[in-house]
């Protein structure tokens, strides 16, 4: 009575733990500072890392995963987007670095997200033995097209976002830079004419000294 | 009886899977922010669970009793739409009201005893259709497989549509932005040439006048 549920519990959650975590992140990045997420992998699971930078400089980072032993399984510098698929051949911690060290002003926004093991099924789903009808097998096939058309969509929004961030500051400045230039004008124009008059006036100044 | 059973059980697998999430460190007191960017009417979970560094073992502390984590929810407005001290282990959900940039951050409550020391900090954040138990949904609403795959995929599909919606909506913001600077530019250019000609003109009349009083043409 009491051993069943406790066994269903330990199976459902050796099962979650092996299958799937997903986790989406997005997150401010300083400048000249690293930012590490770890994650625990079991072996042979297979992971993959997906990275955009959405604002900040060049809109580039520098990208590492480390395994457990500390080797390197993903090393890159410099990088806008990429994906990066691995399986993990040791049981252990696996770490994400985000490194910003070689700039020295740009704080950078970028999106991370971390996908291990395959999807979770739905519960009840893959427990019966009999084969999926025609029906079954569309809606997995739907499942799984509508799962890509929501990465897409990602993928677009933060593109969209790197353009409207990036639009955004362009208007900023425009504004910045033409109030700063009107003012410079005026105080130009007023200058011009005081020296000028300097050069000519009989009263002893600065400039008809030199 | 059955169903008795289940829901602790399915609270109890919740906990356990979080120890499996994606974590962090953070020194005491520091603040951590995340950023979600979604529709309205889009709901978010947040799990999370703080362990402290234990300099004796080396370790992290499973559970640290003394060990609270302020939770702050804004929304694109900078409105708090949540802002709680929590215990070192939680759960919070909250469903957007307005689309945009919603941020999210953490800092620890600083108790004079911990500071300084690193606290290593479990997080799993689930958005929309990711955020739904479906082993609820088929319990409560007595669903069979096919008719519970049925229901994912319309959640995803409204997810979708949410989201399209929602990119329209920015897609107007981005070229209203666009269309800003624009006319700032062109208006700006042309106030420039008219403050340009018009100081030029003043110059040349204020010195020409200067130079007849002063006898020199």
């Amino acid at each position: 009575m009491f051993i069943t549920p406790l066994f269903f519990t330990i199976l459902v959650t050796l099962i979650s733990g092996i299958l799937s975590k997903s986790v989406e992140l997005t997150f401010e990045l300083p400048d000249n500072s690293v930012e590490c997420f770890y994650q625990e992998i079991e072996q042979s699971t297979s992971a993959s890392l997906e990275y955009q930078v959405i604002t900040g400089g060049q809109y580039d980072v520098d990208v590492k995963v480390e395994g457990p032993n500390q080797q390197i399984i993903y090393h890159k510098k410099k990088m806008q987007y990429d994906s990066h698929p691995f399986t993990a051949q040791y049981t252990g911690v696996y770490k994400v670095c985000f490194s910003n060290e070689f700039s020295t002003f740009s704080h950078k926004l970028i999106y991370m997200e971390l996908n291990v093991g395959p999807e979770q099924p739905l519960p009840g789903i893959g427990e019966h033995a009999t084969v999926l009808t025609q029906l079954e097998t569309s809606a997995d096939e739907i499942h799984s097209a509508l799962n890509r058309i929501i990465d897409h969509q990602t993928h677009h929004r933060l593109r969209e976002a790197q353009g409207r961030k990036a639009a955004e500051y362009l208007n900023e400045r425009v504004f910045w830079w033409s109030t700063f230039e009107t003012i410079a004008i005026i105080c130009v124009a007023f200058l011009q004419v005081l020296v000028l008059k300097n050069f000519f006036s009989d009263r002893p100044s600065l400039y008809n000294k030199m | 009886m059955k169903l008795i059973n289940v829901c602790p059980l399915v609270i109890l697998v919740f906990i356990l899977d979080l120890v499996s999430a994606l974590y962090f460190h953070i020194a005491e007191g520091e603040r951590k922010c995340f950023i979600e960017e979604i529709p309205d009417d889009t709901t978010v979970i947040v799990n999370y669970k703080v362990e402290l560094f234990d300099p004796r073992s080396g370790g992290f502390m499973p559970s640290s009793p003394g060990i609270g984590m302020h939770v702050e929810v804004r929304d694109p407005n900078d409105r708090v739409v949540l802002s709680r001290v929590y215990s070192s282990e939680g759960m919070i959900s909250f469903t957007s009201a307005t689309p945009g940039e919603h941020t999210l951050c953490m800092y620890s409550n600083s108790t004079s005893w911990f500071s300084g020391s690193q606290l290593r900090v479990h997080l799993d954040i689930q958005v929309g259709e990711h955020a739904v138990d479906y082993a609820n949904v088929a319990q409560k609403d007595k669903l069979s497989e096919l008719q519970l795959r049925i229901r994912q995929l319309l959640d995803q599909v409204h997810q979708i549509t949410k989201e399209q919606s929602y990119q329209r909506h920015r897609e107007e913001r981005f070229r209203m932005t666009s269309e800003s600077t624009n006319s700032r530019v062109l208006w700006w250019s042309l106030l420039q040439s008219a403050v340009l000609l018009s100081i030029g003109y003043w110059q040349m009349r204020h010195l020409k006048s200067f130079f007849e009083a002063k006898k020199l043409v």
